[in-house]
């Protein structure tokens, strides 16, 4: 604790962990959706982007030394239940994309035999030149 | 919101309008879902479709008589509970978007016997509902996470859509704009939660109040920033339009008229709403280098895609490309942040999605007649099916912007916020981006009437009459639209006075 009283600025990076987790989290997923070729991979990283904003949401609810948001005389202090009941609906339409998505990739396999953007799109503009 | 002097079970009815607007379309997908047939799911989307249009133009009369609705979901008052609000601005994009329902259904059950094998048709229909539900849902709600929701549930539906065009690349299409899409819709969910944080509201109006002495604070700034790109890839704000021409290619006709002409101009207004109303044109006014660079990409949108679409083989991608040059108008009037430029874009929301409609579904009646999707096929077409290529020449000139059509009307207005704004060099360009459109709607004209008919044009099945009536409603309405300006640039104008001069409240 004294390192990081004498550190200001590291102080604040540790009060705010749970921001820097959400950073961390959503710039993983959007490295992987640009990086990676294999689509159940982007798929991954989209569902991470997707899961660092549900953080995003939940963090700020919680209130240290607070209870759960049931009436009682003996608590004063509760955390919001708002956002958890926000992210419970996120989650349901990020399963649904991803759901979505799958069965997307399952079709594409299919009709191109891959799985790779990189060679699914090759035949997608050899198609397209074909045409012209 | 009703006259007292209504009988008691209407004036329930008519409270409940901005629900049944949502929950219609709702329980008729599922319906339609579970009737898993073509026939049976085209007549339950007929009838939802054609109910839409009434409920939304019940609203707008309701809204020009008494002023805004605004409807506690649930019985849950605001701005705790969800908010449903209408007013001047989202009546007349609920009439638009339920009445270009209306026409593709009632122009669908043909092209889509034709294009979509019997199993997957009862599906095509519970998706089109689903579709429509989300993009009236997000142009009705008035809570911020509310329009997440429907902005997903109406891009599934179009994912699903889109991936059952006939064409194997539809597939590889739906899942780009997939990625694409749920990106755009993070970003704005994520911009809304930074906004949820530091104001405690996901109510819109509530929320314009809350943010105003924190207007200056870096997450309000941020939460714009995040909002701004999310819905510009939802809009496919040129460079973010990537997802779009391919979609829109390999789409089923009706699929491709449908969207054109709705989701990406619902998008459009959900970033009007958080730029006029939930933060306020001072913002915007405030920072002159980012309103800039905005109006600088809706130039370049304008321009390259233009450019592009001159040289596209597929006349499906070549309306595509149109389509998001026609964005960038839009887009430059919302942002040229006065009455006129504001009037101007929203008049050729109204205007584009009439005329992109027209075309796209003059492409269906073509596709249907013909299979031909390739400009080059399309020589004599002129002769062989003088109707439906008459049908796309209108709207075509409308796309021009040739005087006497609706296009010439909000690019007039268009001009005429660009010289308030005091803007010259976007006179130019709005009249540069114009000739341009001459040359790749010159080009279908010139194939299709001074070339001798190809084989695949020579003999056309006759195109059906339900199809070329609506083509021509919507081909009649280009020109119509062009003289009487009351619906397409009036209702906006009274919108742009309403969002620039009051905020949310009106």
């Amino acid at each position: 604790m004294d390192l990081l009283e004498s550190y200001p600025l590291l102080q604040t990076i540790a009060e705010r962990y749970n921001t820097w987790a959400v950073i961390l989290l959503m710039v993983s997923g959007l490295y992987i959706v640009v990086a990676k070729s294999n689509m159940i991979k982007t798929l991954i990283g989209m569902a991470l982007f997707q899961t660092s904003v549900y953080l995003l949401y939940l963090s700020p609810g919680k209130i240290i030394g607070a209870t759960p948001p049931i009436t009682d005389t003996a608590f004063a202090v509760y955390s919001n239940p708002l956002p958890h009941v926000l992210i419970l609906t996120a989650i349901v339409v990020g399963v649904a994309t991803l759901a979505m998505g799958l069965a997307l990739i399952v079709r594409i396999n299919e009709a191109y035999g891959s799985i790779e953007e990189d060679e699914v799109v090759d035949l997608v503009d050899r198609q397209d030149k074909a045409e012209e | 919101m009703s006259t007292p002097a209504d009988p008691q079970p209407a004036l329930m009815l008519a409270d409940q309008l901005p629900a049944l607007l949502v929950v219609v379309p709702m329980l008729g997908a599922m319906v339609a879902s579970l009737l898993r047939n073509g026939a049976l799911g085209y007549l339950v989307s007929l009838i939802v479709s054609w109910v839409s249009p009434v409920i939304a133009l019940a609203m707008l009369w309701q809204v020009e008589a008494s002023g805004p609705i605004s409807y506690a979901m649930g019985g849950w008052a605001p701005p705790l509970g969800i908010e449903y609000r209408v007013d001047e601005a989202n009546a007349f994009l609920l009439v638009l978007i339920s009445i270009m329902a209306a026409l593709c259904i009632t122009f669908a059950p043909r092209s889509i016997a034709s294009e979509i094998p019997a199993q997957s048709r009862g599906w095509y229909y519970a998706m089109f509902l689903m579709c429509l539900c989300g993009l009236q849902g997000m142009a009705i709600t008035g809570d911020a996470f509310n329009i997440f929701v429907f902005m997903e549930i109406s891009s599934l539906a179009m994912y699903a859509l889109i991936a059952m065009g006939t064409d194997r690349r539809a597939l590889v299409a739906a899942y780009q704009y997939l990625v694409i899409g749920t990106i755009g819709a993070t970003f704005y969910v994520l911009g809304a939660g930074l906004l949820f944080t530091i104001t405690g509201t996901l109510n819109l109006v509530d929320m314009a109040d809350r943010l105003q002495p924190l207007l200056g604070t870096r997450a309000a700034l941020a939460g714009l920033a995040f909002i701004s790109v999310g819905i510009g890839l939802k809009l496919a704000l040129f460079p973010l339009h990537l997802w779009l021409p391919n979609a829109y290619a390999f789409a089923p006709s009706v699929a491709t008229a449908f969207l054109a002409s709705t989701a990406t101009k619902v998008a459009v207004y959900i970033l009007v709403r958080f730029v006029y109303s939930v933060y306020g044109v001072e913002v915007a006014e405030a920072h002159e280098i980012d309103t800039a660079i905005v109006l600088l990409l809706a130039v370049l949108a304008m321009v390259a895609p233009s450019i592009v679409a001159i040289f596209q083989a597929n006349v499906k991608r070549m309306l595509a490309y149109s389509s998001v040059a026609q964005i960038g108008y839009i887009i430059l009037g919302v942002f040229l942040l006065n009455e006129a430029g504001l009037t101007g874009g929203l008049s050729h929301l109204f205007n584009h999605a009439i005329i992109k409609g027209c075309l796209f579904l003059a492409v269906g009646c073509i596709v249907f007649s013909t299979g031909i999707t390739k400009i080059d096929q399309m020589a004599g077409l002129g002769h062989t099916m003088p109707l439906t290529m008459g049908a796309f020449v209108l709207a075509g000139l409308g796309l021009i912007g040739v005087p006497g059509t609706a296009g010439f009307v909000s690019k007039w207005y268009l001009i005429q916020g660009a010289t308030e704004a005091g803007l010259w060099w976007l006179v130019a360009a709005i009249v540069f981006a114009s000739v341009l459109a001459v040359f790749y709607v010159g080009r279908v004209v010139e194939v299709a009437w001074f070339r001798e008919p190809s084989p695949e044009a020579a003999a056309p099945r006759p195109v059906p009459v339900e199809m070329l009536a609506v083509t021509w409603i919507l081909a009649a309405l280009c020109i119509y639209f062009g003289f009487e300006t009351d619906i397409s640039a009036g209702v906006p104008a009274e919108a742009a006075r309403i969002l620039i001069g009051g905020g949310a409240d009106g």
